[in-house]
């Protein structure tokens, strides 16, 4: 703030106190405490997981349900998150990103807008919906492919089968999750590519690159970084979703890379929602166990990804 | 899609001894014609008895095959790239139509046959295989939603006012990340939390509305605040500049100045967040149970909502079934209705009330 300089005849005027009003004072202390508060509920989100989970934790193992100890309560769970969300985001994000090419670089400037809401939609439609959606259309829909690729590619792990006759199967939960996490994946990459600087685009133009090297050289490296944090945004959103998969898979526990038979492991959301209305006593505290690892998983991925995400805000030389 | 140079007629076949400086170009109807062609072969296919998907995929492949091979001897290796791309990046939006479209369909299509006043007006007291309503959970989710709403406005507007006019240094720096961050909660570690509090509070196997109100507003808060910081850091410097030339206090500006001027943006959000809420089953799931009566008491008792309502009826469906999946497909219905119309209403009202001065 420039203030007038103080000179020796004229001594600067007493600074003038600015009235304290209690209104102001009312107004900034409860906008403080509703911040505050916010750190307050994400911290108690942690604690009170914690405490509910704590008997459990210290259980003796073969109080805990598959009377094996809660580590091997939650491994398969744990991988069954990890591997449905990691195929789900190595299909959704090249996706989304091409979608999001497709939005700011391709379609007419006019459409672009709408073009975003439509895929915004997406995001949209809850995902029970979503689940019953994947049982009722989708699932039988792959059960013809995937025996094909069992027939064909057999010798991956990944389709080794036996297919299921159902179709509730890791594979259509990782395309539902796909789906689900494609938007939001697409949304923040798209802002992105919304930014790079027209010059550079321009003068990669002008030096006669087709429009795709225009866009591998200015585009596509301005947004790299917002395309890694765009993905592991997308990766906790998968990481958390529940109601679909607990929909859709057929669950037998185990640990597989078998993405077509019908033996699958569950993943940590969807067994809590499925197990939770029927458990009493130590099954609840296993189940809150499970949740506060999700959390911790989840809660690392997104730290993470904002980091990545605010670091090019800073860096990017757009703004 | 023809590039941004201007296809202009010049005679640079031949300049003074040099090479030529322009090459083959394909007619500007190239791309239309070769794509009306592969559908037509798609067309074609399928109506050999190929199955659909196997058609549309065919008929993608053939575009690119035909582009290339028609482009790659008059343009050269480059320009045949490009057009192979942007077929694929084109191809790729349409990819992502296929499942919003095939939803929508199967929903209205399944959910449609019970959209009759029984449905909004009857609970399920009493129901066991046909007739019945989702009165009670309709009400439910509006009770439960509309409390989550009444809890999240005022913390996340308050907040978003401490980012925006108040906020400096650290503390600022950590609520914004945590925001962020909060925004990545997976549902149901809201549901548990919930439940978690009020485990410790009431005893375990307690099961209330208005858990499900603080489970849901965990999820909502973050998104009212990123959306009304966004749309309070649009409000012109010059307003708030104006008001204080006239003394006005701090906290009168705020609300006098600043939340009027950006009131449609922060209702446009506020919409946006609920209707993100709105469709959660699995916080529900844990925190409030189902039931078949009605109950209006959110702190008393178990609660219907649409959500859960339609993921049991489908889980625990009577006998014979269909009455009961019928009620789920039709509850599912009714919520995207209500998601795409808090949506529409979200877009009207920041088109219609939005302030002049955006940049």
């Amino acid at each position: 703030m420039p203030a007038t300089e103080p000179t020796a005849d004229r001594p600067a005027p007493p600074r003038a106190k600015v009235k304290q009003r209690p209104g102001d004072r009312i107004f900034a202390g409860l906008s403080t405490g509703a911040g505050v508060l916010i750190l307050v509920v994400l911290a108690g989100v942690a604690a009170f997981l914690l405490v509910e989970a704590w008997p459990a934790i210290i259980a003796p193992s073969d109080e805990i349900p598959g009377r094996g100890g809660l580590t091997l309560y939650i491994w398969p769970l744990l991988f069954g998150t990890l591997i449905s969300a990691f195929f789900a985001l190595l299909i959704a994000a090249p996706l989304a990103t091409s979608i999001a090419l497709f939005i700011t670089h391709y379609a007419p400037r006019r459409l672009s807008q709408a073009l975003g809401y439509v895929i915004d939609l997406l995001a949209a439609i809850p995902s029970i919906i979503y689940g019953l959606w994947g049982i009722f259309v989708l699932a039988p829909a792959t059960v013809g492919p995937t025996r094909w690729l069992t027939e064909h590619a057999g010798f991956i792990p990944l389709f080794a089968g036996p297919p299921s006759a159902t179709g509730r199967t890791m594979l259509v939960v990782i395309i539902v999750l796909a789906v689900m996490i494609l938007p939001i994946i697409s949304a923040v990459v798209r802002e992105a590519f919304r930014q790079t600087p027209r010059l550079h685009e321009e003068a990669s133009l002008a030096l006669g690159a087709t429009h795709w090297e225009m866009i591998r050289m200015a585009v596509l490296p301005f947004g790299r970084s917002a395309i890694v944090g765009a993905s592991m945004l997308g990766l906790g959103r998968a990481l958390g979703e529940t109601m679909a998969v607990a929909i859709v898979l057929s669950v037998s526990g185990g640990v597989t890379f078998n993405l077509i038979s019908s033996g699958n492991p569950s993943t940590i959301a969807a067994n809590i929602a499925l197990q939770f209305p029927e458990s009493t006593g130590l099954d609840i505290n296993a189940l809150v166990a499970s949740g506060l690892v999700l959390f911790a998983v989840t809660l690392a991925v997104n730290m993470l990804a904002r980091a990545i995400i605010n670091r090019r805000r800073e860096f990017s030389g757009a703004n | 899609m023809p590039t941004s140079t201007p296809e202009r007629e010049l005679d640079l076949e031949s300049p003074i001894g040099g090479p030529p400086l322009v090459h083959g170009t394909l007619p500007r109807w190239a791309p239309q014609f070769t794509l009306v062609t592969a559908i037509a072969a798609g067309f074609a296919l399928f109506a050999v008895g190929t199955a659909v998907g196997l058609a549309a995929i065919a008929a993608v492949l053939l575009y690119g095959l035909a582009i290339y091979s028609w482009s790659r001897p008059i343009e050269g290796a480059r320009k045949a790239k490009d057009r192979v791309v942007t077929a694929i990046v084109a191809s790729t939006f349409l990819l992502a139509l296929l499942p919003l479209v095939s939803v929508i369909l199967t929903v209205v299509s399944r959910g449609v046959a019970r959209i009759d006043p029984a449905f909004f007006t009857f609970s399920m007291q009493g129901v066991v295989s046909e007739g019945g309503g989702a009165y009670h959970a309709i009400m439910g989710t509006l009770i439960v939603t509309g409390l989550a709403a009444l809890i999240s406005v005022p913390i996340g507007m308050l907040t978003a006012i401490y980012l925006v006019e108040y906020g400096k240094g650290k503390l600022a720096r950590a609520i914004t990340f945590f925001v962020d961050v909060m925004t990545g909660i997976p549902s149901i570690v809201a549901g548990l939390f919930a439940f978690a509090l009020f485990a410790l509070i009431l005893g375990p196997g307690v099961r209330l509305g208005i858990m499900g109100a603080i489970a849901l507003s965990v999820l909502m808060i973050p998104v009212v605040v990123r959306s009304t910081e966004e749309m309070l850091k649009l409000v012109p410097n010059d307003l708030r500049e104006a008001a204080y030339a006239l003394a006005v206090p701090k906290w009168r500006i705020i609300v006098k100045v600043v939340l009027p001027t950006a009131l449609a943006g922060i209702a446009t959000g506020v919409t946006l967040a609920v209707a993100r809420i709105i469709g959660e089953t699995a916080p529900l799931l844990i925190t409030l149970g189902a039931t078949s009566g009605t109950n209006f008491n959110p702190f008393d008792g178990r609660m219907a909502t649409l959500p859960v309502f339609s993921y049991y009826e489908y889980v625990n469906p009577g006998v014979p079934p269909e009455p009961s999946l019928q009620r789920a497909w039709t509850a599912a219905l009714v919520l995207i209705i209500i998601v795409m119309v808090l949506n529409l209403v979200a877009r009207l009202i920041s088109r219609l009330f939005a302030p002049k001065t955006r940049s």
